[in-house]
């Protein structure tokens, strides 16, 4: 699904990756960890093309990432879902347009979906806030917002990034089973978090791996987590 | 992309249109700019189609009427004016001449000397009028033939004081031409500002659209039908307050020297083209600036 080869990466700060290769299997859950400030998000950054990486080939379903036109790139970008840290959403439209923003950028029809729409509302338990302003919204309510927006296209892989970052234990829980729903329904799953403890108690759900970055380069973490 | 971008940029209310949060600031300023810049082309395009018109009328009319003055002793005075007649008659171009008889030549001095006939018996020249056809005699030709057989006949075509009032006309009319080209400049140079403001303003907005797989053209879509319908709303304004004034301008009196500031006949459909246009300009401008912003991003 995505693979990376020799994949060196550097901006103002000095360099983050140093001849990073890693390839992740389709159907596969991952978490990447590491320290603060190690490069995760960068990471995630680069597998969809919102960074460009100074050297190495970063392959997306198969095709390099680099001479892509920028169309090429949004047609790329509605097969991957992405749920940020911070996530962003149009702050003037209520929360249930907000979701559906994908389908609107690709000209789908909003009200044909509208019963999948709502279903997929109530799943990440939304249903009551749906008409609110993504303003309105707490930090947890914000994140699985950003999570339903993120898999409404159906993508194949879905990236987070610190999705449980904001929110409490419970809810940290509910958002996990949510992304172990999703990599059980087929779609590969790269979930960048500082919190080991999470990875710990996902282990027991899903079959996932941990890759940990660490001195400029990405590794494969023992199973002692 | 672009044709595709006109037409659902035509189609005022879709769902694509929300993307882009209502501003109130910047939207009604670009409104009232673009009300005032229309008022002024309205007001242009009138003063350069009355100039145009002063310039033909002044033209055409001085132009067909031309005086031969012949100044000669008594006694011959009558023969050259009938020479002269003769040549003038024979020269291709010149559409009728005739002699002003005493009573005429008094009345064109009456208002310098008053009605009374304190001029008889002084040497009065004989004026000769003629009236050029189509196509019209060539002065200079003519001029150097009357020359060659009446030394004392002067040849008076207007030109000497028509030229330089068509002139004037004509100036008139391309500071009022250059006035548009000016209007249309600062209009491009406005909204692209605006346009570039509200795109630095929606950040956000463009992040957002752009991580869950907008494209380009859909993006610039939003901000582009925003300004495209503020320049036409507010230009529409701006040509319908500036026709009513030159329609509440007094009228001039039409004495064929003079025109008024106003639009005549077919002249009346251009200021309906002034709102199109401003869309127009505002749709390039807004799709540039959108253009150039996105083109940085990745």
């Amino acid at each position: 699904m995505i693979e990376f080869e020799n994949v060196s990466f550097s901006h103002g700060g000095g360099q983050v990756f140093r001849g990073v290769s890693a390839r992740l299997a389709p159907g596969s859950f991952h978490f990447l960890t590491g320290p603060s400030g190690a490069g995760k998000t960068t990471l995630l950054n680069l597998c969809y093309g919102a960074l460009r990486p100074q050297s190495g080939s970063i392959k997306v379903f198969g095709t390099d990432l680099k001479g892509r036109s920028r169309d090429q790139m949004a047609m790329l970008r509605r097969q991957i879902g992405v749920v940020h840290q911070d996530c962003q959403f149009l702050d003037h439209l209520p929360l249930l347009e907000n979701i559906a923003m994908p389908l609107l950028v690709s000209g789908k029809e909003f009200s044909r979906i509208s019963g999948d729409l709502k279903e997929l509302v109530a799943w990440v338990g939304l249903s009551a806030r749906a008409d609110a302003l993504p303003t309105e919204l707490s930090g947890g309510e914000r994140q699985r917002a950003a999570l339903a927006r993120a898999v409404i296209m159906s993508p194949d892989v879905i990236l987070a990034d610190e999705p449980t970052g904001n929110v409490d234990w419970e809810m940290s829980q509910r958002l996990m089973q949510l992304l172990t729903e999703l990599n059980r329904m087929g779609k590969t799953v790269l979930l960048a978090t500082h919190d080991l403890s999470l990875v710990r108690v996902a282990k027991a759900q899903v079959q996932a791996r941990v890759l940990r970055i660490s001195d400029k380069r990405l590794m494969l973490a023992g199973a002692d987590l | 992309m672009s044709v595709s971008l006109i037409t659902s940029v035509m189609r005022r209310d879709t769902q694509a249109a929300r993307v882009v949060p209502p501003s109130g600031v910047t939207a009604r300023l670009t409104v009232f700019v673009a009300a005032i810049m229309a008022y002024l082309a309205v007001f242009a395009l009138a003063l350069s189609l009355s100039a145009g018109r002063l310039a033909d009328r002044w033209s055409d009319e001085l132009a067909q009427t031309a005086t031969l003055r012949i100044t000669a002793p008594m006694e011959e005075r009558t023969a050259q004016t009938r020479a002269a007649l003769q040549i003038l008659r024979q020269t291709p171009g010149v559409a009728e001449a005739r002699a002003l008889t005493q009573d005429e030549q008094a009345a064109l001095l009456a208002p310098w000397f008053g009605p009374d006939p304190v001029l008889e018996g002084l040497p009065m020249p004989q004026l000769i009028e003629l009236r050029a056809g189509t196509p019209p005699y060539d002065p200079a030709g003519l001029r150097a033939r009357l020359a060659g057989e009446f030394p004392g006949a002067v040849l008076d075509d207007h030109s000497r004081w028509q030229a330089p009032l068509v002139r004037a006309a004509d100036g008139l009319r391309l500071m009022a031409l250059v006035s548009i080209a000016l209007i249309v400049a600062a209009m491009a140079a406005m909204i692209t500002l605006a346009a570039n403001a509200s795109l630095a303003s929606n950040a956000q907005v463009i992040d957002v659209l752009r991580l869950v797989g907008a494209r380009d053209g859909f993006i610039a879509q939003g901000f582009v039908r925003r300004f495209t319908w503020r320049g036409f709303t507010g230009a529409l304004i701006g040509t319908g307050l500036a026709v009513a004034s030159v329609v509440a301008l007094p009228d001039m009196a039409e004495d064929g020297l003079l025109t008024g500031l106003a639009f005549e006949g077919g002249g009346w459909l251009l200021p309906l083209l002034v709102p199109v246009v401003v869309a127009m300009i505002a749709f390039v401008a807004t799709l540039g600036a959108a253009q150039r912003r996105l083109r940085g991003a990745l």
